[in-house]
Protein backbone atom coordinates (compact mmCIF):
# COMPACT_ATOMS: atom_id res chain seq x y z
CA UNK A 1 0.00 0.00 0.00
CA UNK A 2 1.34 3.38 -0.96
CA UNK A 3 1.85 5.61 2.05
CA UNK A 4 3.84 8.43 3.53
CA UNK A 5 4.37 8.38 7.28
CA UNK A 6 6.30 11.20 8.85
CA UNK A 7 6.66 11.28 12.60
CA UNK A 8 8.06 14.22 14.55
CA UNK A 9 10.50 14.91 11.75
CA UNK A 10 12.71 17.98 11.64
CA UNK A 11 14.94 19.27 8.88
CA UNK A 12 17.68 21.61 10.00
CA UNK A 13 20.12 23.30 7.68
CA UNK A 14 23.52 24.32 8.91
CA UNK A 15 24.50 27.75 7.62
CA UNK A 16 28.24 27.53 7.21
CA UNK A 17 28.90 30.84 5.56
CA UNK A 18 27.21 32.90 8.25
CA UNK A 19 30.24 33.98 10.18
CA UNK A 20 29.17 36.88 12.30
CA UNK A 21 27.81 36.29 15.70
CA UNK A 22 25.05 38.79 15.15
CA UNK A 23 23.76 36.87 12.19
CA UNK A 24 23.90 33.68 14.16
CA UNK A 25 21.90 35.31 16.88
CA UNK A 26 19.43 36.67 14.39
CA UNK A 27 18.89 33.31 12.75
CA UNK A 28 18.45 31.44 15.99
CA UNK A 29 16.34 34.21 17.43
CA UNK A 30 13.65 34.26 14.77
CA UNK A 31 13.59 30.81 13.31
CA UNK A 32 14.91 28.45 15.89
CA UNK A 33 13.94 27.79 19.44
CA UNK A 34 15.97 26.35 22.26
CA UNK A 35 15.44 22.89 20.81
CA UNK A 36 16.98 23.87 17.53
CA UNK A 37 20.50 23.39 18.74
CA UNK A 38 20.19 19.78 19.86
CA UNK A 39 22.40 17.40 17.94
CA UNK A 40 24.05 20.07 15.88
CA UNK A 41 27.31 21.86 16.17
CA UNK A 42 26.42 24.84 18.32
CA UNK A 43 29.01 27.04 16.61
CA UNK A 44 27.21 26.72 13.29
CA UNK A 45 23.92 28.59 12.99
CA UNK A 46 21.01 26.38 12.10
CA UNK A 47 17.84 27.10 10.22
CA UNK A 48 15.01 24.83 11.10
CA UNK A 49 13.22 24.50 7.80
CA UNK A 50 10.82 21.93 9.23
CA UNK A 51 10.05 21.31 12.87
CA UNK A 52 8.26 18.41 14.41
CA UNK A 53 6.29 17.42 11.36
CA UNK A 54 3.86 14.56 11.82
CA UNK A 55 1.68 13.50 8.96
CA UNK A 56 0.28 10.41 7.39
CA UNK A 57 -0.84 10.14 3.78
CA UNK A 58 -2.63 7.20 2.23
CA UNK A 59 -3.61 5.90 -1.16
CA UNK A 60 -5.81 8.38 -3.02
CA UNK A 61 -4.82 11.44 -1.01
CA UNK A 62 -4.41 14.61 -3.04
CA UNK A 63 -2.89 17.15 -0.75
CA UNK A 64 -2.20 20.80 -1.40
CA UNK A 65 0.65 22.38 0.50
CA UNK A 66 -0.01 26.00 1.32
CA UNK A 67 1.96 28.58 3.21
CA UNK A 68 4.01 31.72 2.77
CA UNK A 69 7.34 31.81 0.96
CA UNK A 70 9.85 30.04 3.10
CA UNK A 71 7.23 28.20 5.11
CA UNK A 72 8.91 24.89 4.27
CA UNK A 73 6.75 23.61 1.41
CA UNK A 74 9.59 22.68 -0.91
CA UNK A 75 11.61 21.25 1.96
CA UNK A 76 8.69 19.05 2.96
CA UNK A 77 8.38 17.82 -0.63
CA UNK A 78 12.07 16.97 -0.60
CA UNK A 79 11.71 15.18 2.69
CA UNK A 80 8.91 13.13 1.15
CA UNK A 81 11.03 12.31 -1.90
CA UNK A 82 13.93 11.13 0.24
CA UNK A 83 16.33 13.84 -0.88
CA UNK A 84 16.57 15.13 2.67
CA UNK A 85 16.70 12.59 5.43
CA UNK A 86 15.21 14.01 8.63
CA UNK A 87 17.69 15.31 11.17
CA UNK A 88 15.30 14.25 13.91
CA UNK A 89 12.25 12.01 13.87
CA UNK A 90 11.37 9.45 11.23
CA UNK A 91 9.95 9.30 7.77
CA UNK A 92 8.77 6.29 5.87
CA UNK A 93 7.80 6.41 2.26
CA UNK A 94 6.32 3.38 0.56
CA UNK A 95 5.89 3.72 -3.18
CA UNK A 96 7.63 4.84 -6.31
CA UNK A 97 8.27 8.55 -6.01
CA UNK A 98 8.31 10.95 -8.95
CA UNK A 99 9.16 14.54 -8.09
CA UNK A 100 8.66 17.53 -10.36
CA UNK A 101 10.45 20.34 -8.54
CA UNK A 102 12.64 22.38 -10.75
CA UNK A 103 11.85 22.03 -14.39
CA UNK A 104 15.34 22.85 -15.55
CA UNK A 105 17.05 20.17 -13.54
CA UNK A 106 17.82 16.88 -15.17
CA UNK A 107 17.12 18.46 -18.53
CA UNK A 108 19.78 19.39 -20.97
CA UNK A 109 18.95 22.49 -23.02
CA UNK A 110 21.23 21.45 -25.87
CA UNK A 111 19.61 18.15 -26.70
CA UNK A 112 16.19 17.37 -28.14
CA UNK A 113 12.95 16.93 -26.26
CA UNK A 114 12.98 13.21 -27.08
CA UNK A 115 16.45 12.76 -25.60
CA UNK A 116 15.38 14.71 -22.54
CA UNK A 117 12.38 12.45 -22.09
CA UNK A 118 14.75 9.50 -21.97
CA UNK A 119 17.24 11.09 -19.58
CA UNK A 120 14.50 12.20 -17.22
CA UNK A 121 13.02 8.71 -17.35
CA UNK A 122 16.42 7.20 -16.54
CA UNK A 123 16.60 9.47 -13.50
CA UNK A 124 13.23 8.21 -12.39
CA UNK A 125 14.45 4.63 -12.57
CA UNK A 126 13.18 3.62 -16.00
CA UNK A 127 15.18 1.98 -18.73
CA UNK A 128 15.89 3.49 -22.13
CA UNK A 129 13.62 0.96 -23.83
CA UNK A 130 10.75 1.61 -21.47
CA UNK A 131 11.02 5.32 -22.16
CA UNK A 132 11.25 4.84 -25.91
CA UNK A 133 8.02 2.88 -25.74
CA UNK A 134 6.37 5.82 -24.02
CA UNK A 135 7.58 8.68 -26.18
CA UNK A 136 4.63 8.47 -28.56
CA UNK A 137 2.19 8.69 -25.69
CA UNK A 138 4.10 11.59 -24.14
CA UNK A 139 4.22 13.40 -27.48
CA UNK A 140 0.47 13.01 -27.78
CA UNK A 141 -0.27 14.19 -24.24
CA UNK A 142 2.08 17.17 -24.31
CA UNK A 143 0.93 18.23 -27.80
CA UNK A 144 4.52 19.23 -28.50
CA UNK A 145 4.58 17.32 -31.79
CA UNK A 146 7.57 18.15 -33.97
CA UNK A 147 9.03 20.33 -31.26
CA UNK A 148 10.19 17.17 -29.51
CA UNK A 149 13.01 16.84 -32.01
CA UNK A 150 14.15 20.42 -31.37
CA UNK A 151 16.73 21.27 -28.70
CA UNK A 152 15.14 22.03 -25.36
CA UNK A 153 16.54 25.56 -25.31
CA UNK A 154 13.97 26.52 -27.94
CA UNK A 155 11.14 25.66 -25.54
CA UNK A 156 9.12 28.13 -23.55
CA UNK A 157 8.67 27.58 -19.81
CA UNK A 158 5.17 26.26 -20.35
CA UNK A 159 6.43 23.76 -22.91
CA UNK A 160 9.04 22.52 -20.47
CA UNK A 161 6.37 22.04 -17.84
CA UNK A 162 4.35 20.04 -20.34
CA UNK A 163 7.32 17.85 -21.08
CA UNK A 164 8.12 17.29 -17.40
CA UNK A 165 4.51 16.47 -16.57
CA UNK A 166 4.28 14.22 -19.60
CA UNK A 167 7.25 12.21 -18.41
CA UNK A 168 6.26 11.82 -14.77
CA UNK A 169 2.68 10.92 -15.54
CA UNK A 170 3.70 8.41 -18.19
CA UNK A 171 5.86 6.34 -15.87
CA UNK A 172 2.94 5.61 -13.59
CA UNK A 173 4.46 6.80 -10.32
CA UNK A 174 2.76 6.01 -7.07
CA UNK A 175 3.69 9.19 -5.27
CA UNK A 176 3.74 12.35 -7.32
CA UNK A 177 5.28 15.45 -5.78
CA UNK A 178 4.74 18.72 -7.61
CA UNK A 179 6.25 22.06 -6.76
CA UNK A 180 4.66 25.31 -7.83
CA UNK A 181 6.54 25.63 -11.11
CA UNK A 182 3.74 23.97 -13.03
CA UNK A 183 1.75 27.22 -12.91
CA UNK A 184 3.31 28.17 -16.22
CA UNK A 185 1.02 26.04 -18.36
CA UNK A 186 -2.14 27.33 -20.02
CA UNK A 187 -5.61 26.57 -18.74
CA UNK A 188 -6.53 24.12 -21.48
CA UNK A 189 -3.47 22.00 -20.83
CA UNK A 190 -3.97 22.18 -17.10
CA UNK A 191 -7.40 20.69 -17.58
CA UNK A 192 -5.94 17.77 -19.49
CA UNK A 193 -3.19 17.44 -16.92
CA UNK A 194 -5.72 17.45 -14.12
CA UNK A 195 -7.69 14.62 -15.70
CA UNK A 196 -4.53 12.63 -16.12
CA UNK A 197 -3.26 13.38 -12.63
CA UNK A 198 -6.61 12.58 -11.06
CA UNK A 199 -6.76 9.28 -12.89
CA UNK A 200 -3.21 8.54 -11.86
CA UNK A 201 -3.85 9.28 -8.20
CA UNK A 202 -7.04 7.25 -8.16
CA UNK A 203 -5.24 4.36 -9.79
CA UNK A 204 -2.26 4.15 -7.63
CA UNK A 205 -1.28 6.75 -5.21
CA UNK A 206 -0.68 10.04 -3.59
CA UNK A 207 -0.32 13.54 -4.96
CA UNK A 208 1.29 16.34 -3.00
CA UNK A 209 1.19 19.71 -4.66
CA UNK A 210 2.72 22.93 -3.38
CA UNK A 211 1.18 26.06 -4.83
CA UNK A 212 0.19 29.63 -4.21
CA UNK A 213 -2.60 29.42 -6.74
CA UNK A 214 -6.03 28.66 -5.27
CA UNK A 215 -7.25 27.83 -8.74
CA UNK A 216 -4.70 25.07 -9.29
CA UNK A 217 -5.12 23.77 -5.77
CA UNK A 218 -8.88 23.47 -6.19
CA UNK A 219 -8.41 21.69 -9.49
CA UNK A 220 -5.87 19.15 -8.29
CA UNK A 221 -6.34 18.63 -4.57
CA UNK A 222 -8.99 17.58 -2.12
CA UNK A 223 -7.24 18.19 1.18
CA UNK A 224 -4.68 20.69 2.34
CA UNK A 225 -1.82 21.13 4.70
CA UNK A 226 -0.93 24.60 5.91
CA UNK A 227 2.71 25.09 6.76
CA UNK A 228 3.82 28.05 8.79
CA UNK A 229 7.49 28.65 9.61
CA UNK A 230 8.30 25.00 9.27
CA UNK A 231 5.44 23.71 11.36
CA UNK A 232 2.07 22.31 10.42
CA UNK A 233 -0.50 24.96 11.28
CA UNK A 234 -3.56 23.15 10.07
CA UNK A 235 -4.51 20.02 8.20
CA UNK A 236 -7.92 19.28 6.73
CA UNK A 237 -10.18 19.67 3.77
CA UNK A 238 -8.94 22.08 1.13
CA UNK A 239 -11.80 24.56 1.48
CA UNK A 240 -11.54 24.92 5.25
CA UNK A 241 -7.78 25.22 5.38
CA UNK A 242 -7.69 27.67 2.48
CA UNK A 243 -10.24 29.95 4.10
CA UNK A 244 -8.34 29.91 7.39
CA UNK A 245 -5.11 30.58 5.54
CA UNK A 246 -6.64 33.55 3.76
CA UNK A 247 -8.19 34.87 6.93
CA UNK A 248 -6.23 33.72 10.00
CA UNK A 249 -8.60 35.61 12.28
CA UNK A 250 -11.37 33.12 11.50
CA UNK A 251 -9.20 30.29 12.79
CA UNK A 252 -8.42 31.93 16.10
CA UNK A 253 -12.09 32.82 16.35
CA UNK A 254 -13.11 29.23 15.80
CA UNK A 255 -10.65 27.98 18.40
CA UNK A 256 -11.92 30.38 20.99
CA UNK B 1 -6.92 21.80 -34.97
CA UNK B 2 -4.85 18.90 -33.71
CA UNK B 3 -5.29 20.28 -30.24
CA UNK B 4 -9.09 19.98 -30.14
CA UNK B 5 -8.93 16.62 -31.79
CA UNK B 6 -6.58 15.27 -29.19
CA UNK B 7 -8.73 16.55 -26.39
CA UNK B 8 -11.78 14.85 -27.77
CA UNK B 9 -9.97 11.55 -28.00
CA UNK B 10 -8.36 11.68 -24.60
CA UNK B 11 -11.31 10.57 -22.42
CA UNK B 12 -11.91 7.59 -24.69
CA UNK B 13 -8.30 6.53 -24.41
CA UNK B 14 -8.42 6.86 -20.68
CA UNK B 15 -11.43 4.63 -20.50
CA UNK B 16 -9.63 1.95 -22.45
CA UNK B 17 -6.30 2.25 -20.77
CA UNK B 18 -7.02 2.52 -17.10
CA UNK B 19 -8.43 -0.95 -16.45
CA UNK B 20 -5.72 -2.53 -18.56
CA UNK B 21 -3.00 -1.04 -16.39
CA UNK B 22 -4.76 -2.01 -13.23
CA UNK B 23 -4.68 -5.63 -14.28
CA UNK B 24 -1.10 -5.57 -15.45
CA UNK B 25 0.23 -4.32 -12.13
CA UNK B 26 1.73 -7.33 -10.36
CA UNK B 27 0.58 -7.78 -6.82
CA UNK B 28 3.41 -9.87 -5.44
CA UNK B 29 6.02 -7.16 -4.81
CA UNK B 30 3.49 -5.08 -2.98
CA UNK B 31 2.84 -7.87 -0.49
CA UNK B 32 6.54 -8.26 0.02
CA UNK B 33 6.88 -4.58 0.74
CA UNK B 34 4.18 -4.57 3.39
CA UNK B 35 5.82 -7.50 5.08
CA UNK B 36 9.07 -5.63 5.17
CA UNK B 37 7.40 -2.77 6.91
CA UNK B 38 5.76 -4.94 9.52
CA UNK B 39 9.05 -6.61 10.37
CA UNK B 40 10.67 -3.24 10.49
CA UNK B 41 8.29 -2.19 13.20
CA UNK B 42 10.03 -4.58 15.55
CA UNK B 43 13.50 -3.61 14.49
CA UNK B 44 13.02 0.10 14.20
CA UNK B 45 16.66 0.94 14.49
CA UNK B 46 17.61 -0.43 11.13
CA UNK B 47 16.78 1.35 7.94
CA UNK B 48 15.62 -1.65 6.00
CA UNK B 49 15.68 -1.70 2.24
CA UNK B 50 17.97 1.04 1.03
CA UNK B 51 15.46 3.02 -0.94
CA UNK B 52 17.28 3.04 -4.21
CA UNK B 53 17.89 -0.68 -4.31
CA UNK B 54 14.43 -1.27 -5.64
CA UNK B 55 14.26 1.75 -7.87
CA UNK B 56 15.10 -0.12 -11.05
CA UNK B 57 12.25 -2.56 -10.74
CA UNK B 58 9.62 -0.21 -11.90
CA UNK B 59 6.45 -1.98 -10.94
CA UNK B 60 7.36 -2.85 -7.39
CA UNK B 61 6.90 -0.13 -4.82
CA UNK B 62 9.86 1.31 -3.05
CA UNK B 63 10.24 1.47 0.65
CA UNK B 64 12.23 4.30 2.05
CA UNK B 65 12.33 4.32 5.78
CA UNK B 66 14.52 6.85 7.44
CA UNK B 67 14.96 7.26 11.11
CA UNK B 68 17.08 10.27 11.95
CA UNK B 69 19.16 8.21 14.36
CA UNK B 70 19.74 5.50 11.77
CA UNK B 71 20.84 7.49 8.74
CA UNK B 72 24.46 6.61 9.55
CA UNK B 73 24.33 2.94 8.76
CA UNK B 74 26.56 0.62 6.79
CA UNK B 75 23.60 -0.88 4.98
CA UNK B 76 22.62 2.52 3.63
CA UNK B 77 26.19 3.34 2.60
CA UNK B 78 26.59 0.06 0.73
CA UNK B 79 23.02 0.42 -0.50
CA UNK B 80 23.98 3.73 -2.06
CA UNK B 81 26.87 2.13 -3.93
CA UNK B 82 24.83 -0.88 -5.01
CA UNK B 83 21.96 1.29 -6.20
CA UNK B 84 24.41 3.50 -8.04
CA UNK B 85 25.85 0.49 -9.84
CA UNK B 86 22.35 -0.64 -10.68
CA UNK B 87 21.62 2.67 -12.33
CA UNK B 88 24.51 2.20 -14.73
CA UNK B 89 22.28 3.05 -17.67
CA UNK B 90 21.77 6.48 -16.19
CA UNK B 91 25.39 7.38 -15.52
CA UNK B 92 26.51 5.54 -18.62
CA UNK B 93 24.26 7.77 -20.66
CA UNK B 94 25.16 10.94 -18.79
CA UNK B 95 28.90 10.30 -19.01
CA UNK B 96 28.66 9.76 -22.75
CA UNK B 97 26.55 12.88 -23.02
CA UNK B 98 29.20 14.85 -21.12
CA UNK B 99 31.77 14.00 -23.77
CA UNK B 100 29.50 14.64 -26.72
CA UNK B 101 28.40 17.90 -25.14
CA UNK B 102 31.90 19.34 -25.25
CA UNK B 103 32.21 18.75 -28.97
CA UNK B 104 28.76 19.56 -30.26
CA UNK B 105 28.75 20.83 -33.83
CA UNK B 106 32.46 20.14 -34.20
CA UNK B 107 33.45 18.04 -37.20
CA UNK B 108 36.14 15.94 -35.58
CA UNK B 109 34.17 15.80 -32.32
CA UNK B 110 35.57 13.91 -29.37
CA UNK B 111 38.68 13.04 -31.36
CA UNK B 112 39.95 16.48 -30.45
CA UNK B 113 40.72 14.80 -27.14
CA UNK B 114 43.06 12.42 -28.92
CA UNK B 115 44.58 15.11 -31.07
CA UNK B 116 45.28 17.51 -28.23
CA UNK B 117 46.99 14.82 -26.19
CA UNK B 118 48.96 13.72 -29.22
CA UNK B 119 50.17 17.26 -29.85
CA UNK B 120 51.05 17.74 -26.20
CA UNK B 121 53.00 14.47 -26.06
CA UNK B 122 54.81 15.22 -29.30
CA UNK B 123 55.78 18.75 -28.33
CA UNK B 124 56.90 17.88 -24.83
CA UNK B 125 58.49 14.67 -26.04
CA UNK B 126 60.75 16.37 -28.55
CA UNK B 127 61.83 18.96 -26.01
CA UNK B 128 62.40 16.74 -22.98
CA UNK B 129 64.00 13.92 -24.95
CA UNK B 130 66.69 16.42 -25.93
CA UNK B 131 66.92 17.94 -22.43
CA UNK B 132 67.27 14.60 -20.68
CA UNK B 133 69.25 13.03 -23.48
CA UNK B 134 66.78 10.23 -24.16
CA UNK B 135 66.19 8.30 -27.42
CA UNK B 136 62.97 9.50 -29.05
CA UNK B 137 61.81 5.95 -29.82
CA UNK B 138 61.78 5.17 -26.11
CA UNK B 139 60.87 8.53 -24.71
CA UNK B 140 57.82 9.44 -26.80
CA UNK B 141 55.74 6.38 -25.82
CA UNK B 142 57.04 6.69 -22.24
CA UNK B 143 55.88 10.28 -22.01
CA UNK B 144 52.59 9.80 -23.87
CA UNK B 145 51.51 6.87 -21.69
CA UNK B 146 52.50 8.79 -18.57
CA UNK B 147 50.43 11.76 -19.67
CA UNK B 148 47.41 9.59 -20.46
CA UNK B 149 47.51 7.95 -17.04
CA UNK B 150 48.16 11.24 -15.31
CA UNK B 151 45.21 12.86 -17.04
CA UNK B 152 42.91 10.14 -15.75
CA UNK B 153 44.19 10.32 -12.18
CA UNK B 154 44.38 14.09 -11.92
CA UNK B 155 40.87 14.54 -13.35
CA UNK B 156 39.45 12.03 -10.89
CA UNK B 157 40.94 14.09 -8.06
CA UNK B 158 40.25 17.58 -9.37
CA UNK B 159 36.76 16.89 -10.65
CA UNK B 160 36.13 14.55 -7.72
CA UNK B 161 36.54 17.50 -5.39
CA UNK B 162 33.58 19.14 -7.10
CA UNK B 163 31.56 16.06 -7.97
CA UNK B 164 28.72 16.91 -5.58
CA UNK B 165 29.09 20.69 -5.63
CA UNK B 166 28.73 20.76 -9.43
CA UNK B 167 25.71 18.47 -9.29
CA UNK B 168 23.89 20.53 -6.68
CA UNK B 169 20.85 20.89 -8.91
CA UNK B 170 20.46 17.20 -9.53
CA UNK B 171 21.10 16.27 -5.90
CA UNK B 172 18.51 18.72 -4.61
CA UNK B 173 15.84 17.97 -7.16
CA UNK B 174 15.97 14.32 -8.08
CA UNK B 175 16.35 11.55 -5.55
CA UNK B 176 19.23 9.37 -6.72
CA UNK B 177 22.09 7.59 -4.97
CA UNK B 178 25.13 9.79 -4.44
CA UNK B 179 27.37 7.24 -6.08
CA UNK B 180 25.65 7.89 -9.42
CA UNK B 181 27.54 11.18 -9.68
CA UNK B 182 30.83 9.50 -8.80
CA UNK B 183 30.35 6.69 -11.31
CA UNK B 184 29.42 9.20 -13.97
CA UNK B 185 32.66 11.06 -13.32
CA UNK B 186 34.88 7.98 -13.36
CA UNK B 187 33.13 6.63 -16.45
CA UNK B 188 33.61 9.93 -18.25
CA UNK B 189 37.31 9.89 -17.40
CA UNK B 190 37.54 6.33 -18.62
CA UNK B 191 36.06 7.42 -21.94
CA UNK B 192 38.66 10.19 -22.14
CA UNK B 193 41.29 7.58 -21.37
CA UNK B 194 40.04 5.40 -24.22
CA UNK B 195 40.25 8.31 -26.66
CA UNK B 196 43.75 9.16 -25.48
CA UNK B 197 44.84 5.55 -25.70
CA UNK B 198 44.68 5.88 -29.48
CA UNK B 199 47.83 7.98 -29.25
CA UNK B 200 49.51 5.09 -27.46
CA UNK B 201 48.35 2.66 -30.17
CA UNK B 202 49.79 4.93 -32.84
CA UNK B 203 53.11 5.27 -31.04
CA UNK B 204 53.43 1.51 -30.53
CA UNK B 205 52.87 1.08 -34.25
CA UNK B 206 55.45 3.75 -35.13
CA UNK B 207 58.04 2.59 -32.60
CA UNK B 208 57.35 -1.16 -32.43
CA UNK B 209 58.34 -3.00 -29.27
CA UNK B 210 57.51 -6.38 -27.80
CA UNK B 211 54.81 -6.01 -25.16
CA UNK B 212 54.63 -9.73 -24.43
CA UNK B 213 52.23 -11.43 -22.09
CA UNK B 214 53.17 -9.00 -19.34
CA UNK B 215 51.40 -6.39 -21.44
CA UNK B 216 48.13 -7.92 -20.29
CA UNK B 217 48.90 -6.63 -16.80
CA UNK B 218 47.70 -3.29 -18.14
CA UNK B 219 44.13 -4.51 -17.69
CA UNK B 220 44.23 -5.24 -13.94
CA UNK B 221 46.36 -2.11 -13.55
CA UNK B 222 43.65 -0.02 -15.14
CA UNK B 223 41.07 -1.67 -12.89
CA UNK B 224 43.13 -0.72 -9.83
CA UNK B 225 43.45 2.87 -11.01
CA UNK B 226 39.71 3.10 -11.74
CA UNK B 227 38.89 1.71 -8.28
CA UNK B 228 41.11 4.36 -6.75
CA UNK B 229 39.53 7.09 -8.83
CA UNK B 230 36.16 6.12 -7.35
CA UNK B 231 37.15 6.24 -3.70
CA UNK B 232 39.08 9.46 -4.19
CA UNK B 233 36.02 11.11 -5.74
CA UNK B 234 33.74 9.88 -2.94
CA UNK B 235 36.10 10.94 -0.17
CA UNK B 236 37.28 14.29 -1.51
CA UNK B 237 33.85 14.97 -2.96
CA UNK B 238 32.13 14.69 0.41
CA UNK B 239 34.82 16.56 2.34
CA UNK B 240 34.96 19.43 -0.12
CA UNK B 241 31.18 19.75 -0.16
CA UNK B 242 31.42 20.54 3.54
CA UNK B 243 34.68 22.52 3.44
CA UNK B 244 34.79 24.58 0.30
CA UNK B 245 38.48 25.37 0.73
CA UNK B 246 39.42 21.85 -0.28
CA UNK B 247 39.12 22.06 -4.12
CA UNK B 248 41.82 24.75 -4.52
CA UNK B 249 44.06 22.78 -2.16
CA UNK B 250 43.70 19.51 -4.06
CA UNK B 251 44.18 21.43 -7.28
CA UNK B 252 47.56 22.78 -6.28
CA UNK B 253 48.65 19.46 -4.81
CA UNK B 254 47.80 17.75 -8.10
CA UNK B 255 49.66 20.36 -10.14
CA UNK B 256 52.71 20.02 -7.93
CA UNK B 257 52.51 16.23 -8.03
CA UNK B 258 52.68 16.26 -11.80
CA UNK B 259 56.23 17.59 -11.60
CA UNK B 260 57.14 15.34 -8.67
CA UNK B 261 56.01 12.23 -10.53
CA UNK B 262 58.30 10.76 -13.18
CA UNK B 263 56.23 11.50 -16.25
CA UNK B 264 58.36 13.96 -18.19
CA UNK B 265 61.53 12.66 -16.50
CA UNK B 266 62.72 9.11 -16.13
CA UNK B 267 63.77 8.39 -12.57
CA UNK B 268 65.29 4.99 -13.28
CA UNK B 269 67.51 6.53 -15.90
CA UNK B 270 68.58 9.32 -13.54
CA UNK B 271 69.43 6.75 -10.85
CA UNK B 272 71.45 4.73 -13.35
CA UNK B 273 73.42 7.79 -14.38
CA UNK B 274 74.41 8.47 -10.77
CA UNK B 275 75.50 11.82 -9.39
CA UNK B 276 73.55 14.19 -7.13
CA UNK B 277 70.45 13.84 -9.34
CA UNK B 278 70.34 10.14 -8.64
CA UNK B 279 70.04 10.71 -4.92
CA UNK B 280 67.09 13.02 -5.40
CA UNK B 281 65.43 10.73 -7.91
CA UNK B 282 65.30 7.94 -5.35
CA UNK B 283 62.91 10.00 -3.28
CA UNK B 284 60.35 9.64 -6.05
CA UNK B 285 59.58 6.19 -4.65
CA UNK B 286 57.85 7.90 -1.72
CA UNK B 287 55.37 9.49 -4.10
CA UNK B 288 52.24 7.28 -4.29
CA UNK B 289 51.44 8.62 -7.74
CA UNK B 290 54.63 7.06 -9.06
CA UNK B 291 53.41 3.58 -8.20
CA UNK B 292 50.05 4.11 -9.87
CA UNK B 293 51.71 5.43 -13.00
CA UNK B 294 54.17 2.55 -13.01
CA UNK B 295 51.71 -0.34 -12.67
CA UNK B 296 50.02 0.76 -15.87
CA UNK B 297 52.88 2.37 -17.80
CA UNK B 298 55.30 -0.55 -17.50
CA UNK B 299 53.07 -3.11 -19.26
CA UNK B 300 51.98 -0.52 -21.83
CA UNK B 301 55.53 0.21 -22.99
CA UNK B 302 56.88 -3.31 -22.58
CA UNK B 303 58.88 -2.90 -19.39
CA UNK B 304 59.38 -5.57 -16.77
CA UNK B 305 56.98 -6.28 -13.92
CA UNK B 306 57.89 -4.80 -10.55
CA UNK B 307 56.04 -6.25 -7.58
CA UNK B 308 56.56 -3.30 -5.22
CA UNK B 309 54.40 -0.97 -7.31
CA UNK B 310 51.55 -3.46 -7.07
CA UNK B 311 51.95 -3.91 -3.34
CA UNK B 312 51.83 -0.17 -2.73
CA UNK B 313 48.87 0.51 -5.02
CA UNK B 314 46.81 -2.40 -3.73
CA UNK B 315 47.45 -1.31 -0.15
CA UNK B 316 46.35 2.22 -1.01
CA UNK B 317 43.25 0.83 -2.71
CA UNK B 318 42.20 -1.07 0.41
CA UNK B 319 42.95 1.73 2.87
CA UNK B 320 41.43 4.37 0.61
CA UNK B 321 38.19 2.48 0.18
CA UNK B 322 37.97 1.82 3.90
CA UNK B 323 38.29 5.53 4.68
CA UNK B 324 35.91 6.52 1.88
CA UNK B 325 33.31 4.03 3.12
CA UNK B 326 33.48 5.38 6.66
CA UNK B 327 33.00 8.90 5.36
CA UNK B 328 30.19 7.77 3.07
CA UNK B 329 28.48 6.01 5.95
CA UNK B 330 28.68 9.00 8.25
CA UNK B 331 28.04 11.88 5.88
CA UNK B 332 26.10 10.44 2.93
CA UNK B 333 22.81 11.87 4.18
CA UNK B 334 24.42 15.24 4.94
CA UNK B 335 25.57 15.92 1.38
CA UNK B 336 22.14 17.09 0.22
CA UNK B 337 22.11 19.51 3.17
CA UNK B 338 25.60 20.80 2.44
CA UNK B 339 25.52 21.35 -1.32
Amino acid sequence: MVSIEVRRASVEFPIFDAKTRSLKKAVLGTVGRAGGKIGTDARVPVVEALRDITLSLRHGDRVGLIGHNGAGKSTLLRLMSGIYEPTRGTSQIVGKVAPVFDLGVGMDPEISGYENIIIRGLFLGMTRKQMEARTAEIAEFTELGDYLSMPLRTYSTGMRVRLALGVVTSIDPEILLLDEGIGAVDAAFLERARDRLTALVERSGILVFASHSDEFLVQLCTSALWLDRGEIREQGSLGTVLSHYKNPASLTGALQ
Amino acid sequence: MSCTHARRVAPLRRLCRVPARRVSRPQAPRVAATQLISTSATALSCALVPSHLVRDTVTSPEVLQVRAAATRSWSRAFGDLAAGLQQRRLWGHLGLQDIKQGYRRSVIGPFWITISLGVQALGMGLLYAALFDQPIAFFLPYLAVGLIIWQFMSSCINEGAEVFIKNEGLIKHLPAPLSVHVFRLVWRQLLFFAHNALVWVALILIFPRALGWAGLLAIPALVVIVLNGAWVAILIGIISTRYRDIPPVTNSIVTLSFFMTPIVWNYEDLIRKGGPGAHRAQWAELNPFLHFVEILRRPMIGESFEIRHWVVTLAITVVGWAVALVVLRNYRARVSYWV
